[in-house]
């Protein structure tokens, strides 16, 4: 039996609890998004113009995924500010407060590997934004101040699988995607919860 | 359990209503009833709680259904890698980063700044040196300085986004929201850096100023940080600050690099 005080919800309308909530209406309508989408760059785009006009209920679904998961890159910030700003960070939840700045960037992962999967224009130069800046980064970038790593072994040949946005590219974001990143989100979204609970529950009205 | 039975014998309600009391039962009503001892103040977790959570969400799963009915998500042509767009935009919430590009090079616009944010984020536990101060609640007066950061650099992360997102045309040009941006700005502005003796002295004295002046001026808050937690704070401060620093000088003055070396440029 948990007991919790009254008036826990109040005008920061639960902005964790939000997120949660979007999260699971991505992981809700992104199986679906899956059943008719394959990560090859010869079909993506024609994948997803399909979900938009042919699949039934198509661009409902995908709508639904992506207006959530923007939904949620405004919630979790606001959460963390919340937090911050009620100083909950404070002991005896460190921890959690780190297993949250984990989850922050794992949100922002979710939605630029996202964001790449319908191969269009934007995707393609968006992501080639995201690739120039890894490319440059000091010593792990090949073209960065301090750059040790050849071009074939930098940190941005490991984040495209090749030297250009290409099929290896759309593979591993796939992955990152769908399987990796949400699995980890879960796993510490689960832990996140378990720790409020060992902090003695929240530290005041939300 | 609070209600107790009262041992009273049968009564009988006469002879024409087939009814028998057995038993008079002395308490609150089922409604009123909790089943479990209730601390006062509080619900439980579940269902109350949670079901009070869901009906935000629920309110949310019906402006997002709204939404999704009438607004479809963009899908532009198909990508190719010959053709570069003139208006390249990441996705929104990435503009922020994008807009730091504009002002430095990538290797700041898009490793250095935004690992020492997420740095500064994951230490915020270990360097805030109060550790009860305002817990739970709004403490605007008592933790100035904590909340001034964090919400500065908030601000600048979302007011960089709005810049980036509403006043960025073609080519990455700034355009006035009056202007035609369809009309592409030929906007070669002549850039210049500060030569290098120039550029040490100017890193020098800021950094002097942001790591020196704050611990002679606020002792008390200098002797309650500590020498390393005053270090990280600051610089990081430094940091946060120079960004609007060299935005404001690449804007108002036209400056490229404040320091150019063989290596890097900042
Ligand atoms: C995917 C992202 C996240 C999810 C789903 C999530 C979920 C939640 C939920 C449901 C709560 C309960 C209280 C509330 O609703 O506000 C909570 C509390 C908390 N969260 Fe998060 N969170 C996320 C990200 C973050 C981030 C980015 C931070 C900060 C760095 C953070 C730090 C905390 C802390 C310290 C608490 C305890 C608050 C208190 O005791 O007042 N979380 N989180």
């Amino acid at each position: 039996m948990k007991w919790v005080p009254l008036g826990l919800v109040r005008y920061t309308v639960c902005l964790g609890g939000l997120s949660v909530f979007f999260f699971l209406l991505c992981i809700l309508t992104g199986p679906f998004l899956m059943l008719y989408y394959v990560p090859d760059v010869n079909r993506a785009h024609a994948d997803v113009m399909d979900i938009m006009q042919v699949v039934p209920f198509g661009s409902f679904v995908r709508n639904v995924h992506r207006w959530a998961a923007c939904l949620m890159i405004v919630c979790v910030p606001a959460h963390m500010t919340r937090v911050f700003l009620q100083a909950a960070y404070k002991p005896p939840r460190q921890l959690n407060w780190l297993v949250g700045i984990t989850l922050l960037i794992l949100t922002y992962l979710m939605c630029f590997t996202g964001y790449m999967l319908p191969w269009d224009q934007e995707a393609y130069w968006g992501a080639t934004i995201g690739a120039t800046m890894a490319e440059n980064s000091p010593f792990l970038g090949a073209k960065g101040p301090f750059s040790v790593l050849p071009p074939d072994k930098d940190i941005h040949y490991i984040m495209l699988g090749g030297t250009v946005l290409d099929q290896p590219t759309l593979s591993r974001f796939f992955f990152a995607h769908c399987i990796a990143i949400p699995g980890a989100l879960a796993g510490l979204m689960g832990f996140h919860f378990f720790n409020i609970h060992r902090a003695g529950g929240m530290s005041g009205p939300l | 359990m609070t209600e107790k039975i009262v041992e009273e014998g049968p009564v009988t309600t006469g002879d024409k209503e087939k009814l028998r009391l057995l038993t008079v039962v002395r308490g609150e009503t089922l409604r009123n009833r909790d089943i479990y001892e209730r601390p006062p103040g509080y619900e439980l977790f579940f269902p109350n709680f949670v079901m009070k959570e869901l009906c935000v969400g629920l309110a949310f799963l019906i402006i997002i259904f709204v939404w999704a009915y009438f607004k479809d998500s963009p899908l532009y042509e198909l990508s190719n890698p010959a053709e570069t767009p003139s208006h390249i935009k990441a996705a929104w919430y990435f503009v922020g980063l994008q807009e730091l590009l504009a002002y430095f090079d990538p290797y700041l616009a898009g490793a250095i700044i935004p690992s020492m944010i997420l740095a500064g984020l994951y230490l915020i536990p270990f360097i805030d040196p109060d550790p009860v101060k305002g817990i739970g609640r709004f403490a605007f007066k008592e933790r100035k300085f904590a909340i001034g950061c964090f919400l500065g650099g908030v601000a600048m992360w979302y007011g960089l986004l709005l810049v980036g997102w509403f006043f960025r045309g073609p080519y990455w040009s700034f355009y006035w929201p009056w202007e035609d941006q369809s009309v592409v700005k030929a906007t070669e502005v002549a850039l210049w850096s500060f030569p290098l003796s120039a550029g040490i002295a100017f890193l020098v004295c800021y950094g002097t100023l942001v790591l020196i002046l704050p611990a002679v001026i606020f002792q008390n808050f200098f002797f309650r940080l500590g020498l390393i937690r005053y270090l990280i704070t600051f610089n990081l401060f430094a940091v946060m600050c120079f960004v609007p620093i060299k935005i404001f000088l690449r804007s108002a003055f036209s400056v490229k690099y404040i320091l150019v070396t063989p290596w890097f440029n900042i």
